[in-house]
């Protein structure tokens, strides 16, 4: 893209894009641990990272919304800046609850190893479920660096795998608890997890979406992953 | 205005165009009402200086009725020696060349055939400037001049048309006590109001606004805005400013217009969210030159 005629407006807009930019790269680098957190041999050191990780977050979300809103409030942006501006709002608060789903994994985490009867559950389904919206996540987050609609809409579609997954690990824990009602509790705890998971998925396609109606300028947050392909597909 | 259950069946209108099967076809989409009729074309339309210059290249482009239509461009990029043509102004100076033609609806009379009178065309396609430029004469007489050429001297007939005009610009509770004092004693803002209220006396169909507050601080400039915003429920407007975010605020289709060329049309709203050309993108965002 090329330059505004006014040098500070450029850099202003700079400073939010590599601001969600960070942002973006800490809320991963959380979600990274929280997943860790799964894993067998924990760390509770992991767990207060996540939480550490949440202050910051929270402080660049309202960092990057305050800088948005004085660019429309001092620049009466227009076209594509409006929409990058507008869509970045909406990208950090995304963020944000990436960033609290990717908290409470942590902390039920330490739930779920607290309870011996979940060694009955293999839960590997759910760490894979989880390595598919890092995945997510990660790509979304390279649509908007590099204002990649085809990326974006690849998120979409790939949302609908996770969906999928989700509702296997749902109907493997229903058994679970069906053939051994003393793993309900336990298999409660890794629902959430499932669920946060899942949510995380969510999140990232919004991203993806948002990154849509930036570069198109066209609203697909309620469209299906064939009618995103499309439009994309005919720009 | 839409009420909610317009827009909700309009929604459920567009997502079946959509036309898929999927869970995304309930999707609701952004509702796109018909374009208002046209009051106003021009096609093809060119236009030289006596010095051969040429200020228009072939521009093909609607006015839709009781609507704002703005034109925006750079400074020399055509927008005023456009709007001019709408009034035959470029009739005053010999040598300028028209070629194509603007027609107005619905008895589509070509403004530009040698045939028709430009002082009928300007009864019917009346002009505010940029600069206020009341004529040295009072408040009442300048509202009444186009009628006075018309040949109307009917005193009753006279004082009706002078009131409505004046409440039609907004001006009749400022100066109503004083109607035969000089318009110039007035301020700026009210100085353009009677300039509008003068341009409103002939019943004109279309009223050209060219920068009408350039020379206006911020709040006469709102007062004027308001203004147009009432207007355009009686009368078509076409504007020029150099104030993009005036032609964001108040006009309904916006032309983006670059050397001479009609580079975009369409609604406003368009035009500033997701321009088609990167051309205009590049004007509004500031990115231009």
């Amino acid at each position: 893209m090329s330059d505004h005629t006014s040098k500070q407006f450029d850099a202003e807009m700079e400073a939010i894009r590599s601001g969600v930019l960070s942002m973006g790269g800490l809320v991963e680098r959380q979600v990274g641990r929280a997943i860790e957190a799964l894993g067998e041999d924990e760390d509770s050191r992991l767990i207060d990272a996540v939480g550490a990780d949440e202050r910051e977050i929270n402080q660049m979300q309202v960092t990057i919304d305050q800088q948005c809103t004085q660019v429309i409030a001092r620049r009466q942006p227009t076209a594509v800046d409006l929409r990058l501006i507008m869509m970045v709002t909406k990208i950090v608060n995304d963020l944000e609850r990436i960033g609290d789903e990717a908290k409470k994994i942590a902390y039920k985490s330490a739930a779920v190893r607290g309870n011996d009867r979940l060694t009955r559950i293999r839960y590997h389904d759910v760490v894979r479920m989880a390595g598919g919206t890092q995945k997510m996540l990660r790509e979304s987050l390279d649509a908007f660096a590099r204002l990649d609609i085809n990326a974006a809409a690849r998120v979409v579609e790939e949302d609908d795998d996770i969906d999928v997954a989700f509702n296997a690990v749902m109907r493997q824990l229903i058994s679970f608890m069906m053939e051994d009602p003393r793993t309900i509790g336990a298999a409660l705890e890794v629902v959430f997890i499932a669920k946060s998971i899942e949510r995380i998925g969510d999140h990232s396609k919004n991203i993806s979406e948002s990154v849509v109606q930036v570069v198109m300028g066209k609203d697909v947050r309620h469209a299906s992953a064939e009618q995103i392909r499309a439009e994309v597909a005919g720009e | 205005m839409v009420t909610p259950m317009e827009a909700r069946t309009q929604t459920t209108t567009n997502a079946t165009m959509l036309g898929s099967a999927r869970a995304g076809a309930n999707a609701p989409v952004a509702s796109e009402a018909p374009p208002p009729p046209l009051k106003a074309e021009s096609h093809n339309l060119s236009f030289y200086y006596a010095n051969k210059f040429q200020a228009l290249k072939g521009i093909t482009m609607p006015v839709h009725e009781y609507c704002v239509t703005a034109l925006i461009g750079p400074s020399g990029c055509g927008k005023s020696t456009y709007l001019r043509c709408f009034n035959r102004m470029h009739d005053l100076y010999p040598g300028n060349r028209y070629e194509g033609d603007i027609v107005l609806h619905p008895d589509n009379t070509n403004l530009l055939a040698h045939d028709v009178d430009p002082i009928e065309v300007r009864m019917r396609v009346s002009m505010v400037f940029q600069k206020p430029n009341p004529f040295p004469k009072s408040i009442y007489e300048n509202v009444a001049y186009g009628l006075r050429v018309r040949g109307v001297s009917n005193k009753n007939l006279l004082d009706e048309k002078v009131e409505t005009s004046l409440r039609g610009a907004a001006l009749w509770d400022e100066v109503k006590s004083r109607l035969h004092e000089v318009g110039s004693n007035l301020s700026g803002g009210q100085q353009q109001r009677l300039c509008i209220a003068r341009a409103l006396a002939t019943d004109p169909e279309i009223l050209l606004f060219d920068e009408p507050t350039s020379a206006l601080d911020p709040i006469a400039t709102a007062s004027i805005e308001e203004l147009i915003s009432e207007l355009k429920k009686k009368v078509t407007i076409v504007i020029v400013t150099h104030n993009m975010q005036q032609a964001a605020r108040v006009s309904d289709y916006t032309a983006y217009m670059y050397i001479g060329e009609l580079i975009e049309f369409d609604k406003t709203d368009t035009i500033f969210f997701k321009p088609r050309r990167k051309e205009t993108e590049d004007y509004i965002t500031g990115r231009f030159g």
